[in-house]
Parts: structure tokens; sequence; C-alpha cells
């Protein structure tokens, strides 16, 4: 019988994960639902957050360069800034180009920021990765439930921010154009707003946020490894998207919540019925689900569970 | 420095086959399918199995070969599975998205590759297999003092003789053939194609069965001259994209070349920046070919 502090424990440390997640699903939704910029390198962009904010708040560390011991803030900050950089560079190469590009391209990016995660060990501590990640507030806190809970918090907050943000910007006329962008570049073109200019800008944001959440990712966890950001990230984050419905930023934090809740339930059950030896290759099979999952809701609901509203002019009869 | 050029070759002329059927799919299709790698490996491992179990009955290998009659078999019934798999992911999901855009079926194509691979690893684990424990001598073409030697095995060759032959066979397929000039066509104008009375349907099937056959070979390769892993073709794709937008998304001989050029530059970057970055090189070339020449070596058009 798991007593309430265990299950306020777990219950926060679940809430935690998928609220990051649903701040990447922000950032993605921007990018795909609003813009429509097909970004499979999320993992990538995830990575250079986490790596970026955890170079710049761990201590000195003889083995590699960072360890700048900064504030917590000074890392998210700047884990959102390299994360835009890096957007902006993948960007400038392939958003001139057919959408396809920008998929082949983002997806090439991810495959690299892998490789030198895994193998720069200068910079990111290698296989072993980078340890010893402050975590904001512990020393008050201890490293219990209220920890947990406090921190719960805090991502809560940013989550709601980064809503509340990206509300007014879709809303405003700048998300007007992305949109027109989106369903008619020739139209927004002839109406003199650069295509090109604009797909940028709203791709360095979407990375930001990316960015964003691997740096509370990594200070929630306390490490990280290369093994944190595998291409399987970017599927469970664009399943996220799909499930909740892309182009509304409530579904697509609805559906963070979701199929995090999916995902944490399946490897349950696997853990459960599979015995020891064989939860290597039944981990798989959670893998294969949640590819049906994205095909499945492609054929369906296609629109997600929310789905985008449909704007109508006020000016419309 | 020879040595190299020729491991380039053999790694090369995997990429050049997969590459073809991807620059096929993309182009007639009209999607960056990105489960293209997982036919790969799909075909690699149906021939593991259908090899291991035709081996019972008879093991000797072809000598100077490390396989003999199973692995042929199993190659071509890697061949016809494959193709079938294609079809049947079409034909259950492809399909009916089809009216929704290119990009729709991009994602349904990444949740695709994900099941199908992800079921490989289920069926045979992560660890690495072979298709044969046979080891074999390399043949000393050129001694050591010309430029560092050359050296290949018997089935580096027969890869490469393999690769050439598929290349030309397809060829003619394309330029001789009713149907392969109706790809040809579907591929340079969908449009005036379908006026001209070309049935869209058959075309995509056949386009899904050549793109499947040649991923087998490609993949069966792939095992022979390196190993066979789960995540093999999903380790290609990078690679297998940057041969096909190299050489311009419809071109078959422009996707030979891209992928020759790939596998060289793989091979080029193991001896100037190590092997850890071996994959990296492929997105230096596709960046590079991004920012200078989008449409690629041999664009059929803009």
């Amino acid at each position: 019988m798991p007593g309430i502090a265990d299950l306020l424990s777990y219950g926060s440390f679940f809430l935690v994960f998928a609220s990051v997640f649903a701040v990447m699903v922000l950032g993605l939704n921007l990018q795909w639902g609003s813009t429509g910029l097909f970004n499979v390198g999320i993992a990538g962009f995830v990575a250079i957050g986490a790596y970026t904010s955890a170079l710049l708040t761990t201590p000195d560390d003889p083995g590699r360069v960072g360890g700048l011991g900064w504030p917590v803030v000074a890392g998210w900050i700047g884990a959102m800034a390299v994360s835009g950089l890096a957007g902006l560079v993948v960007g400038t190469a392939a958003l001139r180009l057919r959408h396809d590009y920008l998929a082949i391209a983002t997806f090439g990016f991810a495959v690299v920021v892998q490789l030198v995660a895994l193998n720069a060990k200068w910079l990111t501590g290698g296989p072993f990765g980078v340890q010893f990640i402050p975590r904001p507030l512990q020393g008050a806190l201890g490293a219990g439930a209220a920890w947990n809970l406090a921190y719960l918090a805090l991502v809560g907050l940013l989550l709601v921010l980064a809503y509340w943000g990206l509300e007014r910007l879709v809303r405003s006329p700048w998300g007007r154009v992305l949109r027109a962008i989106r369903e008619d570049e020739e139209a927004a073109a002839s109406l003199g707003k650069s295509a090109f200019s604009f797909r940028l800008q709203a791709f360095v944001i979407g990375s930001m946020l990316m960015g964003l959440g691997g740096a509370l990712y990594a200070h929630f966890v306390g490490y990280i490894a290369p093994e944190d950001f595998l291409p399987i990230l970017t599927f469970q984050l664009w399943a996220m998207l799909i499930v909740g419905g892309s182009g509304n930023n409530r579904g697509a934090m609805l559906g963070a919540y979701l199929v995090w809740g999916i995902w944490a339930a399946s490897g349950g059950v696997l853990r459960n019925l599979v015995p020891q030896a064989e939860q290597a290759r039944a981990a798989a099979l959670q893998v294969v689900l949640i590819g049906v999952l994205i095909a499945l809701m492609l054929l369906w609901r296609p629109r997600g569970l929310v789905g985008e509203a449909t704007a109508v002019s006020r000016h419309a009869q | 420095m020879l040595q190299v050029l020729a491991d380039g070759l053999i790694v090369g002329s995997a990429i050049a086959l997969g590459a073809i059927g991807l620059t096929l799919t993309f182009s007639i299709l009209r999607f960056a399918n990105f489960g293209h790698g997982e036919l790969l490996s799909w075909g690699a491992y149906i021939a593991f199995t259908a090899g291991g179990a035709f081996a019972a009955v008879q093991a000797a290998p072809w000598a100077p070969f490390s396989f003999g009659w199973p692995l042929a078999a199993g190659l071509l019934l890697a061949m016809a599975g494959t193709a079938l798999l294609a079809l049947g992911i079409d034909w259950l999901l492809f399909r009916r998205l089809r009216a929704q855009g290119a990009i729709t079926l991009v994602i349904a194509s990444f949740g695709a590759a994900l099941a199908a691979r992800n079921l490989l690893f289920f069926f045979y684990g992560g660890v690495p297999q072979y298709y044969t424990q046979e080891l074999q001598i390399a043949i000393a073409l050129l001694p050591r003092t010309v430029y560092g030697g050359l050296r290949f095995t018997p089935d580096q060759l027969l890869v490469l003789a393999l690769t050439l032959a598929s290349v030309v066979a397809l060829h003619l397929f394309l330029g001789r053939s009713t149907l392969g000039r109706a790809m040809r066509a579907t591929s340079l104008n969908p449009q005036l194609a379908r006026v001209s009375g070309i049935d869209p349907e058959r075309v995509m099937r056949a386009t899904w069965i050549l793109g499947g056959v040649l991923a087998a070979i490609a993949g069966v390769f792939v095992g022979l001259t390196v190993q066979l892993r789960p995540t093999m073709g999903m380790d290609l794709l990078l690679p297998l994209f940057a041969a096909v937008i190299l050489g311009g998304i419809g071109s078959v001989w422009g996707a030979v070349l891209g992928g020759l050029i790939i596998g060289l530059a793989e091979s080029f970057s193991v001896t100037l920046v190590g092997a850890e970055y071996r994959a990296a090189a492929s997105f230096v070339v596709l960046i590079a070919i991004l920012w200078l020449r989008p449409t690629g070596l041999f664009a059929e058009k803009g």
C-alpha cells in the first residue's frame, strides 16, 4: 500500500517531466502548428539547451571546459540563447528551400549533436555526461517531495508564462502573418511579407523553448548523458503534438500530459508483465506503440484531440 | 590512400543502391520517406533469417566468398519480402493520407519507421549479427609500395560488381520498358502523365516494389560488409538523404554518384577527424549542397 508521501513524490515527479515536455511541445507547436515548419531534430535543440545550462552552472571540472558555476537562471537564459543560435544556423541553411529539406537538415543536425555529445569529452563529458548539475533551492528544501513540488511549481510557472507569451504572439499581427505564410506563401509574399524572415523568426523562438525545456530537464534530474537525447525524444514530442492537436497551444500541452501518461503507464505494465531479462526487448514495444499512435492519429483524427480553432475574420459575414 | 578510396566505394555502393530507391519514391510519390532506412534493415534481416534456415540444409560457402546459396536465396526472398512490406505500409497508411499533402506523409513515415525499427529490435534484440562466421582473407590487388596498396575481400568485389549490375539493369528498365517510362513521366510531371493515360496507382506500386527491392539488396550488402543491427537503416538514413539531394531528387545516376561521393566523404573523414565523427560527414556535405546548389548536381527539374 503506497503511502501518501510516495504518491505525492511520484505524482510530482511525473508532472515535472510532463510539464517540461509541454514547454518543448509549445516550441514545436509554434514551428509546426503555426508556421508549418517540420523540425525532426528536436532532440538536438533540447540537448544543446541542457548541455549549455549544465556547462554554465556546474562547479569547475578539470576534465572538461565550462563549469562556470553561474546561477541557474543564467544557465537557463544561456540555454535559450545557444539553442536559438543553433536554430538560426540550421534555419538559414534550410528554410529558403522546399519543406522536406528542413526535415532532412534538422534530422542531420540532431545526429551531429548526438555524435558531439557522445565523443567530445572535453565539452560534454562523453558517454558519462555531466554530473552535479545544481538543483535550484535544494539547499533549502532538501532532496525529497518538498523540493519536487517546488520545482513543479517553478516549471509550471514557466509553462504558463510560455503559454501566455505564445498566445499573445500567435494572436498578434505577427502570428497572423505566420499562418498566412503557412496557408498560402505566394499570397503572403504579394502583401510584402518575407516568408523566409518570418519562418526563421518562428523557428528560432521555437528552438529557444526546446532549449529551455532541455535546461529544465537537466536541473531537475541533476545529470545528463547522451542517451537522454536520442531520436526517440523527438518522436515522443511529435506524438504529443499530434495527439493533442497541432495549431492549438492548449492541445499541445494536453498532448504532453496525455502521451507522457501513456508512455509511463505502458512502461509500468511491461515492467510488471515481462521478466527482467526480456525488458530491453519489451521496451522496444513501447516505442512501437508511439509509432502506431502517430499513424493512427493521422488516419483517424488528423486535427488531434483539440485541434486548431478555425480563424474567421470578425469582418466576415 | 588508394585503400581509403576503395573503402569509400564499398560503403558508397550500398548508399547508392539505397539512395536510388529513395530518390524514386521521393520524386514519384512526392514525399521524403523517413522509413526508407527501415526497408534496408528489414531486407537485411529477412535475408538473415531465410539464409539461416537454408543454411541448416547445406552450409558450405561458395569459394572464394564467405557465403553460399543459402544467403543468395535469402537475398531473393528479402527482395520479395521488402517489396511486399513497402506495398503493405503504403496500402495501410500512405494511400489513405495522400490527399493531405507531403508533410503529413512525412510524419506518417516517421511513425511507420519507428514501429518498423523497434519491431526488428523486439524480434532480434540489439546485439549485432553477422551473415557468416567465415573469415575472409583480403586479396592484394596492388602491393603496399603503390600509394599504400589496395586490398579487397572477394565479398567486397562482388558487392561492387552487383551494384554496377543493378544500376545498369535499372537504367535499362527506366529507359526501355513502358512501365519505366511511365515512372519517369510521373516523376517529371504527374498531371501531364495522368492526362496521357498513365495509371498513377500502378506507377506508385511499381515504385514501392523497385524501392523495396533495391533497399533489400543494399541492406544485405551492408550486412555482408559491416554487420546487422536493428538501427542500421536509421544510421544510413542521413547518408541516403544527403546522396539523394546531392544527386538531385529524381535522378538515378545522381543518386549513384551522390552515394559514392558520400561514401568517399565518410571514408576520408575517418582519416581526417577519426571514426567517431564518420556520420557527420554526410551532414557537412548536405549543408554544403543546400547552401551552394540546392537542386543537386543532376536536377531533372527545379
